[in-house]
C-alpha cells in the first residue's frame, strides 16, 4: 500500500469530523421536535462511509445505505442541503419528498437508497455490468449492514457480480445490531466475509473503525474491480453507539459492550493519531473544527429560514416528461 | 366491558390465541426480546419463551416462507412485517405459494400476516404505504383491514382461525390514537362482513382503515348540512361484503369510496364496478372516489397533509353527489 499523504490524512479528518458534528447536530434536532418521523444516525461508524466514498475517484458511483452520511458528504451534497432534507425543506436533497438520508443525486454519482435493505446491491451489479460493458474504468461501490446481508437480494447480488467479474466492492457496516436483533440471531458464522466465500468473492474483515485501514482496503478492492478481477467484499466491524433510530433508547443492548466500543471511538482515536505521531498539530485540527462548527451553523440557519414545499408539489415528478 | 386501545386489542388477541392454541406462534423482525417495532408483542418473550416468539434474520421472503411450511405441518404461524412497506420482499411466497396451495395441490395454509400500514406518521415512501391492492387481485388471499379496537382483536382471532392465509392490515396511525369499549370474553368479528359505523339515508360512504374516522367525522359535518350520510366500513377487503354493499347502496342510490390508498388499480376501483354492473338502477349519481393521488407518499408534512384525503374532500364530495 502506498503511503497515505498528510493532506490526504487531513481530508480524511475533515470529513470523518464534519460527519460526527453534523449528526450530533441532527440528534439534537430531532430531540427539539424539528425533525419528523425518525432520525438514524452513523453514530460510531463514521469512518466506513467516509472511508469507503473517500477512496473512490470522482467518475466512480456509490449505491450508499441509510448510516452513510459520510458518504453522502464525500461526495459532494453539502451541509445545507442535508439539513433541509431531514427538515423536509423545499431547499433540501429531495425538495421534502423524502425525509434523512434516503436521497440520492447522479450528478455526484449517488444512487438513491430504498428504505428495503440491500436492494441496492443488485443495482450496483447493474451499474458495474455497464461500465464493463462499455469498457470504463470506473467502480461502483455498494453498502448495507449486518442485518441486511440475511435478504435473498444480497446473495443474488453477489453471486451475479462473482459470475461476471462485475467491477464493483460491497461493503457492509457490520455494527453487532439489526435493530434490536443481535448478529447471533441474524447468521451462524464468525465474520460476515464468510459470506463471500460461496460466491468465490474475496472477503475481507477489517476494523471498521479504524479509517485508514477501511480507506487501504477500498483502495485495494478497488483497483482489483479496475484490472478486470472482479468484486470484493469488505466487513467493516463496528458498533452502533446511539439506538437504532434516535427514537430509540437500544436497552437491550448491555452496557459493557458500549464501554467497550466508546474506547475504539474512529473520530477520536483518529485525532489522537494525528497529533500522537506528529501528522497534524493540534492547532490545525481545531482550526478545522472551528471551520467545520461556522459551516454547520451556517447550514442550520438555511435550513430553518428554508420554505417548505408546497402541499400540491406532492404531484410533480411521478414520470420524466 | 372495558375501554382499550387498537394497539392493546391486537396484542390481546394475539396473547390470547396463544393460550388458547399452542400452535399459534409469532416470527418476525425485532417482535421477541424488543417486543416488535411498534410494541405489539411486548412482555410475550418473557411468556412465551423463544420459540413461539420467533426474531428472525432481516428475511422476510425467508421467513414467510417458513411460516407457510410450518402451516402446512399444522401450526397456525402469525408473521410481522416491521412496516406493511417490507411486505414486498414476500411478494412471490404470499401470491404464488400462500395463496395458490390450496387451490393447487390442496395444501391449506393458515398464516396471518400482519402489516403496519399507511401514513400520517411522516415515514416517507418507504413508511407509510398502504399496499392491500397489490394483494387485493390475487385469488386465495384473504384481506382485513381493521378501524376499531373490537374489530382488530374480533378480527384478527378470526384470521388465526381462519384455514387460509389472511393479511391483516393494522392501521399504525390508529395505534394509540382509537379508544372503545369492548367485551371481555371471547369473540371474534367474521372475516367477510362489513360494518355500518353510522346509519344515514342520503349517501353511503364505503371505507376501511384509518379513513372510517375521517368519513365518521365528515358525518357529524354534513349532518349540520343536513346531508345524512351512511358510514360503511368494509373491515374485509377480500373477499368483499357485496351484500352489505348493495344493501346500503339500494337504500341511499348514492356511493362514495374513501381510502388512503392511491386511486388507479385500487380497492374503490373494484366496489364501483361492482356497484354498477350489479345495482345501476338503484343509482342516482356518479360514483365518486375520494383517494390519494397517484404519486409515492410524500415525506415533508405540507405534501404529506396535502396527500392524504382529508374531512373536507369527504365533505366537498358529498355535496356534489347530494345535488343529484
Ligand atoms: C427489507 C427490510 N425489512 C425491514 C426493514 C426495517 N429495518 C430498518 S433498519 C433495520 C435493521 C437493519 O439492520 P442492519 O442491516 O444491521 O443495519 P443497521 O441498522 O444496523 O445499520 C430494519 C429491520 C427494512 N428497512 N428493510
Ligand atoms: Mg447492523
Amino acid at each position: 500500500m502506498a503511503e497515505i499523504s498528510k493532506d490526504v490524512m487531513t481530508d480524511i479528518y475533515y470529513w470523518l469530523k464534519l460527519t460526527r458534528t453534523i449528526e450530533d447536530r441532527v440528534t439534537i434536532l430531532y430531540r427539539q421536535g424539528k425533525i419528523q418521523g425518525g432520525a438514524w444516525t452513523s453514530h460510531g461508524m463514521e469512518a466506513i462511509s467516509v472511508g469507503y466514498a473517500f477512496a473512490l475517484d470522482k467518475d466512480d458511483i456509490i449505491c450508499p445505505y441509510f448510516r452513510d452520511m459520510g458518504a453522502f458528504l464525500v461526495r459532494g451534497v453539502t451541509p445545507k442541503r442535508i439539513f433541509a432534507q431531514y427538515l423536509g425543506r423545499k431547499t433540501g436533497v429531495t425538495g421534502g419528498k423524502e425525509g434523512n438520508v434516503h436521497v440520492g443525486d447522479l450528478s455526484l454519482g449517488i444512487i438513491g437508497f430504498p428504505s428495503h435493505l440491500t436492494d441496492n446491491y443488485p443495482v450496483a451489479t447493474g451499474v458495474a455490468l455497464s461500465f464493463k460493458m462499455r469498457g470504463e474504468k470506473r467502480v461502483v461501490a455498494a453498502c448495507t449492514g449486518d442485518g441486511g446481508t440475511s435478504r435473498g437480494d444480497f446473495h443474488e447480488a453477489m453471486n451475479f457480480a462473482s459470475v461476471r467479474k462485475l467491477p464493483v466492492v460491497f461493503f457492509c457496516n457490520n455494527n453487532q445490531y439489526a435493530y434490536s436483533t443481535p448478529l447471533r440471531f441474524q447468521m451462524a458464522i464468525k465474520d460476515v466475509s464468510q459470506r463471500a466465500i460461496a460466491y468465490g468473492i474475496p472477503g475481507e474483515t477489517i476494523d471498521g473503525n479504524d479509517i485508514l485501514s477501511v480507506y487501504s482496503a477500498a483502495k485495494r478492492a478497488y483497483q482489483r474491480a479496475r484490472d478486470g478481477e472482479g468484486p470484493s467484499f469488505i466487513e467493516c466491524k463496528t458498533m452502533r453507539m446511539h439506538g437504532h433510530s434516535e427514537f430509540d433508547a437500544a436497552k437491550y443492548v448491555p452496557k459493557e459492550l458500549l464501554e467497550e466500543w466508546k474506547k475504539k471511538d474512529p473520530v477520536i482515536n483518529y485525532e489522537k493519531y494525528l497529533t500522537e505521531k506528529k501528522i497534524v498539530t493540534s492547532e490545525k485540527l481545531a482550526e478545522i473544527d472551528k471551520r467545520i462548527k461556522s459551516e454547520i451553523e451556517e447550514a442550520v440557519e438555511f435550513a430553518e429560514k428554508s420554505p417548505y414545499p408546497e402541499g400540491k408539489d406532492a404531484l410533480e415528478g411521478v414520470y420524466k416528461v | 366491558m372495558k375501554e382499550i386501545s387498537y394497539i392493546e386489542a391486537i396484542s390481546e388477541a394475539l396473547m390470547e390465541e396463544m393460550e388458547r392454541d399452542k400452535n399459534v406462534f409469532i416470527l418476525g423482525e425485532d417482535v421477541g426480546v424488543y417486543g416488535g417495532a411498534f410494541r405489539v408483542t411486548e412482555g410475550f418473550y418473557e411468556k412465551f419463551g423463544e420459540w413461539r416468539v420467533l426474531d428472525t434474520p432481516l428475511s422476510e421472503s425467508g421467513f414467510t416462507g417458513a411460516a407457510i411450511g410450518a402451516a402446512l405441518m399444522g401450526m397456525r404461524p402469525v408473521v410481522e412485517m416491521q412496516f406493511a412497506d417490507f411486505i414486498s420482499c414476500a411478494f412471490d411466497q404470499i401470491v404464488n405459494v400462500a395463496a395458490k396451495n390450496y387451490y393447487r395441490w390442496g395444501g391449506a395454509t393458515p398464516i396471518v400476516i400482519r402489516a403496519p400500514f399507511g401514513g400520517n406518521v411522516h415515514g416517507g415512501s418507504f413508511h407509510s404505504q398502504c399496499p392491500e391492492a397489490w394483494f387485493f387481485h390475487c385469488p386465495g388471499l384473504k384481506i382485513v383491514a381493521p378501524s376499531m379496537p373490537y374489530d382488530a382483536k374480533g378480527l384478527l382471532k378470526a384470521a388465526i382461525r381462519d384455514d387460509n392465509p389472511v393479511i391483516y392490515l393494522e392501521h399504525k396511525y390508529l395505534y394509540r390514537r382509537i379508544k372503545e369499549n369492548i367485551p371481555e370474553d371471547d369473540f371474534i368479528v367474521p372475516i367477510g362482513k362489513a360494518d355500518i359505523k353510522r346509519e344515514g339515508r342520503d349517501i353511503t360512504i364505503i371505507t376501511y382503515g384509518a379513513m372510517v374516522h375521517t368519513a365518521l367525522e365528515a358525518a357529524k359535518l354534513l349532518e349540520e348540512k343536513g346531508i345524512d350520510m351512511e358510514v360503511l366500513d368494509l373491515r374485509t377487503l377480500l373477499p368483499l361484503d357485496k351484500e352489505a354493499i348493495f344493501s346500503s347502496v339500494k337504500k341511499t342510490n348514492k356511493a362514495m369510496i374513501l381510502h388512503e390508498a392511491t386511486k388507479t388499480g385500487g380497492i374503490g376501483a373494484e366496489v364501483a364496478s361492482i356497484i354498477s354492473e350489479e345495482m345501476f338502477d338503484y343509482l342516482d349519481g356518479p360514483i365518486i372516489r375520494i383517494t390519494a393521488p397517484d404519486t409515492p407518499v410524500p415525506y415533508s408534512p405540507p405534501m404529506e397533509e396535502f396527500y392524504i384525503p382529508k374531512v373536507s374532500d369527504v365533505i366537498k364530495a358529498a355535496e356534489k353527489l347530494a345535488a343529484y
